[in-house]
């Protein structure tokens, strides 16, 4: 068995620097049982017997958080064979805290001070002898972003290890019998300070005196009273454009990172799923064997594809906040607006993402510090709308409101989906956590200029995690709604197979299409309770707007070959060719496919589909069909996602009970407020 | 006077924590604990929070907790 050496240490003390170098690429990420606080594994590259695990970031060992918990009991229960307590040198007063706390578990331990370079530059010098004696561990100097002091660092925990060095006792505990928590940490301090009085010289300058440092200049800009807010903002912009925006800094056509690279893989992955089809075809592959590959599994495996360079882009950019220092005033600013909500400032970003995909935003809440900021965040991000509902908004515009109202109308979506996220967020907040109020007890770290080995590492792993823990979600789903819309319960008789010569069904006669003339008559009182909207909803649920393709294929009688080639013949050749008809000759077996991607999601035919007007009656009906598809589960890449993020089914259908239900009850309301009005 | 009514620059020396429960343990672990020296900062653009120094650092709090912790000015 391999020995366990575990890591810890205050947040932005370098602990994750520390574990990315002694483990190097060799890291499995898997979590604490029951929260969602991620539990890190690492083999040290030189010496495979041993295991490093990291530990969460924490100030104190007293169990108030999560994270707490997990170090105090994984410390004093499974008694590693040495703790390495990571130190951020420049605020040692505050970090010998939780070393005081890990050194009276009486656990063998080394003290790592991390971010000497720092030290020395603010004139101050440590003397570890001495700190070594007061406290009866190994204390060692390190510069780990540099990986300076590694190799002496894991010197001195072989030593520890090898010797069963263990800390002595300190005198202040020994004083009196019990002594409550509260005088406890006030001797601690004052342990802590008159150590710090030993250890520490401060050359040159006046002791005491706060000198600014070049962080405490930039923050003076960052979060100045006036300049905070606009700079925010353009931050917040430059990470929202260079992931999702098509005119990246307002130049038309120029695609951000982001997109560029989605367009590059979708390309790709374009090219592969002909290159299988057309061998199947040549192979002569049955009709359902065709279509369950391509339909099924590589457009499944497509919407996991699709979605990595969106999270690997928008990965890198957090992490780059994160590290920097940047997020924690990201909180600083925005808290006294997110607090009303029952959250706190940090929520602000995973929120602000879910407005161009839903995938990355719900892996972001894994940044915010509470338990239940996360769930609920969590939850809240499936109600945003995201880049892929737009469709169908705007669908839906040009095809019941007049032009004029098109910007209205959407306007009102934005204004739905917020003040529905804000209501639902204060009523979990009453309900499930009895109005309990997130502590803010923020540290604002030093600015640092993260290192790519880190931000890399980050992004990576993201990607990973969604590969592995939604792939299978997305998978299993999309496989699901394939078979459902692909066959009916006479797929396999054989007077089936005689009459169609296969064993598939048409979409509308479909066991989906079944269960939806099932279920329609739950959304009557929504205003659209017939099959086909119905049926529209499921899939939207692989893709959102995979609604407008659905609802194009079942209302097929509006779009017959007459009427598309009837409709495209008022173009000229130009306008065919800009649309993707080769040549700017128009063709009718790509007619359907142009229709629906660059007409109906558009909004550019408003005679479009005109038969919907018998199942979804007036304005009122329509406005609550695209708040349901709006507030209903979100597709199954964000449920798998959110399963991450919630780690287990229960709490996953849990919130996506909210999400039905808030969609139904605001559907009804704005259905039965439509019909008085219009 | 409290720590909420520092002006950003001033300095004041804590005298007691009026925060009971969770909170308290939480200040507490954080280093404002009696006698220590914080200094305010600043304010956040919206008014709240409070940007502190204290012990070498620098620790964001809300007006709220801030106006539970007994100071005197330095």
């Amino acid at each position: 068995m391999s020995t366990i050496i575990a890591l810890a240490g205050n947040p932005n003390s370098g602990k994750t620097t520390v574990f990315n170098a002694l483990t190097g690429s060799r890291q499995h990420v898997g979590n604490w049982p029951g929260v969602t606080v991620d539990k890190k594994e690492g083999i040290y590259t030189k010496d495979t017997s041993l295991t490093v695990l990291d530990l969460p970031g924490t100030y104190s060992l007293n169990p108030f958080s999560a994270e707490e918990i997990i170090t105090r009991t994984y410390i004093v229960e499974e008694k590693p064979a040495c703790v390495i307590d990571v130190l951020d040198g420049t605020s040692l007063e505050r970090n010998l805290y939780l070393a005081l706390q890990i050194l009276e578990t009486g656990v063998p331990t080394v003290l790592a001070i991390n971010m000497m370079d720092e030290v020395r530059e603010k004139g101050e010098s440590i003397d570890f002898k001495r700190l070594e004696a007061e406290l009866g561990v190994a204390v060692v100097p390190l510069e780990a972003r540099k990986g300076k002091g590694l190799d002496e660092l894991m010197r001195e925990v072989r030593h520890t290890i090898s010797t069963n060095r263990r800390p002595k006792k300190l005198p202040l505990y020994t004083l009196s019998g019990s002594v409550d928590e509260d005088t406890l940490a006030d001797r601690r301090y004052s342990f802590i300070t008159s150590l710090v009085e030993q250890v520490v010289a401060r050359s040159g300058k006046e002791s005491g005196a706060v000198q600014e440092n070049r962080s405490d200049k930039l923050d003076k800009i960052l979060t100045h009273r006036v300049f905070a807010l606009p700079v925010f903002a353009l931050v917040m912009y430059v990470l929202f454009a260079a992931t999702f925006s098509e005119s990246f800094l307002f130049i038309p056509g120029l695609s951000s990172p982001g997109v560029a690279l989605a367009t590059l893989v979708e390309f790709l992955w374009g090219t592969f799923t002909e290159f299988i089809a057309s061998g199947l075809l040549s192979l002569g592959a049955a009709d359902w064997a065709y279509s369950l590959v391509v339909d099924g599994v590589l457009e499944g495996l497509g919407a996991i594809v699709g979605f990595l360079p969106l999270i690997l882009v928008l990965y890198l950019l957090m992490s780059f906040l994160e590290d920097s220092g940047y997020m924690a005033r990201v909180a600083f600013v925005m808290d006294r607006i997110f607090r009303r909500f029952g959250l706190s400032g940090r929520s602000f970003i995973p929120l602000l993402m879910g407005f161009g995909c839903s995938v990355p935003a719900i892996m972001a809440t894994r940044t915010l510090d509470s338990e239940k900021d996360r769930r609920i965040t969590t939850l809240l991000c499936g109600f945003m709308p995201c880049g892929a509902k737009l469709p169908i908004f705007i669908m839906f515009v040009s095809l019941f409101f007049a032009e004029g109202n098109k910007t209205v109308v959407l306007f009102f979506v934005y204004m739905l989906s917020l003040a529905v996220s804000i209501l639902v967020s204060l009523v979990i907040n009453r309900i499930a956590y009895k109005g309990q109020v997130s502590n803010f007890l923020m540290e604002l770290p030093q600015y640092r200029l993260p290192t790519l080995r880190s931000v890399w590492i980050h992004g990576y792993e993201k990607v990973k995690g969604f590969v592995q823990k939604a792939g299978t979600v997305i998978l299993a789903a999309t496989i699901l709604i394939w078979a459902l819309s692909n066959f009916s319960l006479s797929s396999f008789t054989a007077e089936h197979r005689a009459e169609e010569g296969t064993i598939l069904s048409a979409m509308d006669d479909s066991l989906l299409a079944s269960v939806g003339k099932a279920i329609a008559p739950v959304f009557k009182p929504l205003g659209f309770g017939a099959w086909r909207p119905t049926v529209g909803i499921a899939t939207g649920w692989v893709a959102k707007e995979m609604v407008v393709v659905t609802l194009a294929q079942l209302y097929s009688e509006d779009v017959s070959e007459e009427y598309l080639q009837e409709y495209f013949s008022s173009m000229d050749a130009d306008e065919l060719n800009e649309l993707g008809f080769g040549e700017g000759v128009y063709d009718s077996d790509l007619a359907f496919g142009i229709y629906t991607e660059s007409i109906l999601m558009e909004g550019s035919d408003t005679n479009a589909l005109s038969s919907i007007h018998a199942d979804i009656p007036n304005k009122g009906a329509a406005l609550a069909y695209m708040a349901f598809n709006l507030l209903c589960m979100p597709c199954f890449a964000a449920v798998g996602a959110m399963k991450r993020e919630l780690k287990s089914w229960k709490r996953t259908t849990g919130a996506i009970a909210i999400q039905m239900g808030t969609a139904y009850v605001v559907a009804l309301l704005i259905n039965l407020l439509g019909s008085l009005v219009w | 006077m409290t720590l909420g009514e520092l002006r950003p620059g001033e300095r004041a020396r804590v005298l007691s924590i009026g925060t009971q429960g969770a909170m308290r343990q939480r200040i507490l672990d954080m280093g404002i604990t009696p006698k220590v020296e914080i200094q305010l900062i600043k304010v956040a653009p919206l008014g709240d929070p409070l940007d502190l120094s204290l012990r070498g650092y620098n620790l964001s709090l809300r007006r709220h907790d801030a106006a539970l912790i007994e100071v005197e000015k330095l």
